[in-house]
This record gives structure tokens, C-alpha cells and sequence, in this order.
């Protein structure tokens, strides 16, 4: 009777149950690392080719770019599972809910973040960005968008039991955004005109680690709520 | 408590070990409510659940690895395969020992093994979702209209799964509205009263 999972493997095998549906959508979840890509190589296109302009706006336009590709994608991370049940079954596990969300938390930033951050440098070196600021970039960009896969995972679990969630969910979860968005776009730009990012640097880690700790609890309860 | 309306009040039952308890009623009385309840899924407005003399809100996790729940949903993932479902659900539970090839062979589905569950039909995908039951050691089934959309050679296969799970001195609540074939003795019958 006692042979049920541990919580790791538990932890791993919900993970790599994401990860595998995650990879048999492949169009789904290729959306916003398109409209990512989309947004940014509009911008030249649309402001003329003038190399200072594009520099001195690229970390703004990424960040931006990189948290309306965020909140396209949050949607995913419960909609299916409670639209077939299956949201039941993970609520009705042994297993500590505020775990099991954050293994789907952490697959949904392995498929829509990571890649984020792998196209980042492309579009960052288009954009005429010098080297110092690019590596801030990568960093902010590596620390910045777990925060927005956790945050927004407390909204999709208060909003994914109402029909028409869309519109309350960036309400609520934008105003969230907005201090990653406003350290993250300064650190680079610090970067980028020769001073020491390191005191925002700090700060997004600061997030980082208030919301992995709180936002899984804060998911499972929400998710409670959305399911009873 | 739905919509502000009163489903069920005074309400006080009790289940032993190898009883069944069948709720029943017309549409929209509440037997998904009181069975979302029972699971711990929803909160009661009053009154409480005990499960073995402590309220299962106290036992939480205790409870739930107790407790097999399939509801109206079947609970199952269409872009994965038979096999790759159950063994989720065995993560998410408490394992039983028996070979997940044999589970499949008992509900008729063995065949389709590494089949998409999307690609099979409605009956066929309710099969998958009560093969969960055999998958898993749960003392207390709750299962929620579990023979929609299954033909009657599969109701009859459940029925005797039903039926062997309470010889186990195993528990099950559902809503159905088929006639049962089991054992009168074993059977306590709840009638929820007209929605007004």
C-alpha cells in the first residue's frame, strides 16, 4: 500500500508528462516564441534602419516582446488539464499540490521561457545591441521569465475555472509584470551605456526567490478554489 | 449550496467496509455536488466528513491516497497513449500491484495500448478512465455516472469489478442512473429530493 512515488519522482514524472505533451503540441506552443520573434523584427522594419535608434530602444522592445510572449502562453498551463479532469486527479493526489505545481510550472518555463532566451542573442545582435548588454539581457532574461511563468500561474489558477478568463487574467497579472519589466529593461540599459547592472541584477533575483517560494502555495489554492 | 440554492440539508449517512451506497435523483438535485464534497474536491457550507472517525479535511493527503475519483470528465490526456495514462495515474497515486498490460486485458482495451486516447471512442476512453480503479489501491471509489456511454457487455465486466472490489471489503459511492446487478445486502440506496 505504502509503494506509491516519492514526491521527486512524483515531482519528475508530471514534468516530463508536460514536457511530452508540450512536444505532441508543437504548434500550439511554438505561438509565442513566434510572435516573440515577429514583434521585434517588425520594429526596424517600422522605425527605418537608423542603428543608434534600434540600440538604444532593443532592451525595452525585447522585454517587452518577452512579456506579451509570457502572457500569451500562460493560458496553457492548467486550461487543458482542467478542461479534461485531469486537474482533478492532480488535486485529488497525495502527493503536496504547491509541488506538483510547481513541476508544471517549471515545464511550461522549459517550453515557453528557454526558448525566449535561446533566440534572444539572434534578435539582440539584429537589433545592434553591444556585447556588455547582451549578456545582461541573457541574464535578465534567464532570472525575468521564470518570475512570469510563477506569477502567472497564480492568475491562470484563479481565472481558469470562468469561461471568458482572458481578459481578467492580464488584468491582474500585468500590473504584476510591470516591476520585472521595469528592473529587467534598466539593468540592460545600464549595460548598454557602461554602468554596473549588478543592484537590479539583485533585485530580480530578490523576485525570483519571493516567488518561487510563494507562488506555488498561492497556485494551489487558487486551483482549489477554481475546482470546487 | 449551488447558486445560492439549497441542495441538501440533514443530511447523515454511513458507509462500511464493502457497502455500496448508490445516490440517486432527478437531474440537478445534487448528486455531483454531494460527490465533488465527498472527494474533498469542494467544501461542504456545513457539516462535516469523517473518513474512519477523523474529518478528512484534517487527513488531507492520508485521505486522498484512499480515494479513486472518476467524475464526469474522464480525466485523461488525448495526445497521450493507454499505457502512458494509467502510469500517470499511478504517479499521481498509490500503485497497485498489478501489471498495467493486465488492467488493460480486464477493460478490453489491450489492443490499443500505445493508441492515442484521442483516436479512440467515447466508450472506449470511459473504460480507460475506470481502468484507473484497477491501476490504483483505493479503498473508496467515487465514481460519478460511471457507466455513460459504455455498452452492456462493459457495464456487466464493471459490474463484477464493482462487486469484487466490495468483496475486498473496498467501498463505493456513485450516482448511476442504470439498474445495478449487485447483491441487495451490500447496497444502501440515497434518494435526493426534487430540485425546486
Amino acid at each position: 500500500m505504502s509503494h506509491r512515488l516519492s514526491l521527486s519522482q512524483a515531482f519528475v514524472f508530471l514534468l516530463r508528462r508536460d514536457l511530452l505533451l508540450a512536444l505532441r503540441n508543437r504548434a500550439e506552443y511554438a505561438m509565442p516564441l513566434l510572435f516573440f520573434v515577429l514583434v521585434i523584427t517588425m520594429f526596424p522594419l517600422a522605425l527605418g534602419a537608423s542603428p543608434q535608434l534600434l540600440a538604444r530602444i532593443a532592451p525595452g522592445v525585447i522585454w517587452v516582446a518577452a512579456l506579451l510572449a509570457a502572457m500569451l502562453s500562460l493560458d496553457s498551463i492548467f486550461r487543458s488539464d482542467f478542461d479534461d479532469g485531469s486537474l482533478e486527479q492532480i488535486l485529488l493526489s497525495p502527493h503536496p499540490i504547491a509541488l506538483l505545481v510547481l513541476a508544471k510550472v517549471s515545464a511550461h518555463w522549459l517550453v515557453t521561457g528557454l526558448p525566449l532566451l535561446i533566440v534572444a542573442p539572434l534578435l539582440a545582435e539584429m537589433l545592434g545591441m553591444p556585447a556588455d548588454a547582451q549578456t545582461t539581457l541573457l541574464l535578465t532574461i534567464l532570472i525575468g521569465t521564470p518570475i512570469l511563468s510563477l506569477i502567472g500561474a497564480i492568475g491562470v489558477a484563479l481565472t481558469v475555472g470562468l469561461r471568458k478568463g482572458g481578459i481578467i487574467l492580464s488584468l491582474l497579472v500585468l500590473p504584476l509584470y510591470v516591476p520585472v519589466l521595469i528592473f529587467a529593461a534598466s539593468a540592460t540599459e545600464n549595460a548598454a551605456s557602461g554602468f554596473d547592472p549588478s543592484a537590479q541584477i539583485y533585485m530580480l533575483l530578490a523576485f525570483l526567490f519571493l516567488s518561487i517560494s510563494l507562488s506555488p502555495w498561492a497556485t494551489a489554492a487558487a486551483l482549489r478554489m477554481s475546482a470546487s | 449550496m449551488r447558486n445560492d440554492r439549497l441542495l441538501f440539508e440533514q443530511l447523515e449517512i454511513s458507509l462500511d467496509a464493502g457497502q455500496m451506497l448508490v445516490v440517486e435523483g432527478p437531474n440537478g438535485c445534487g448528486k455531483t455536488s454531494l460527490l465533488r464534497i465527498l472527494t474533498g474536491l469542494r467544501m461542504a457550507d456545513g457539516g462535516e466528513i469523517l473518513w474512519r472517525g477523523e474529518p478528512i479535511d484534517r487527513l488531507a493527503g492520508d485521505y486522498f491516497e484512499q480515494v479513486n475519483y472518476v467524475g464526469h470528465h474522464d480525466g485523461v490526456k488525448h495526445e497521450l497513449s493507454c499505457l502512458e495514462n494509467l502510469r500517470l495515474a499511478r504517479a499521481m497515486g498509490a500503485p497497485s500491484s498489478i501489471d498495467l498490460d493486465d488492467v488493460l486485458e480486464q477493460v478490453n482495451l489491450y489492443a490499443y495500448g500505445e493508441t492515442d486516447v484521442g483516436s479512440l471512442s467515447a466508450g472506449q476512453k470511459r473504460r480507460l478512465a475506470l481502468a484507473r480503479l484497477l491501476a490504483t489501491e483505493a479503498t473508496l471509489w467515487i465514481l460519478d455516472e460511471p457507466f455513460t456511454s459504455l455498452d452492456k457487455a462493459s457495464m456487466a465486466m464493471f459490474s463484477s469489478v464493482f462487486e469484487r472490489h466490495l468483496q475486498q471489503q473496498g467501498m463505493i459511492v456513485m450516482t448511476s442512473h442504470h439498474d445495478i446487478s449487485l447483491p441487495q445486502q451490500a447496497l444502501q440506496r440515497l434518494m435526493l429530493g426534487m430540485p425546486s
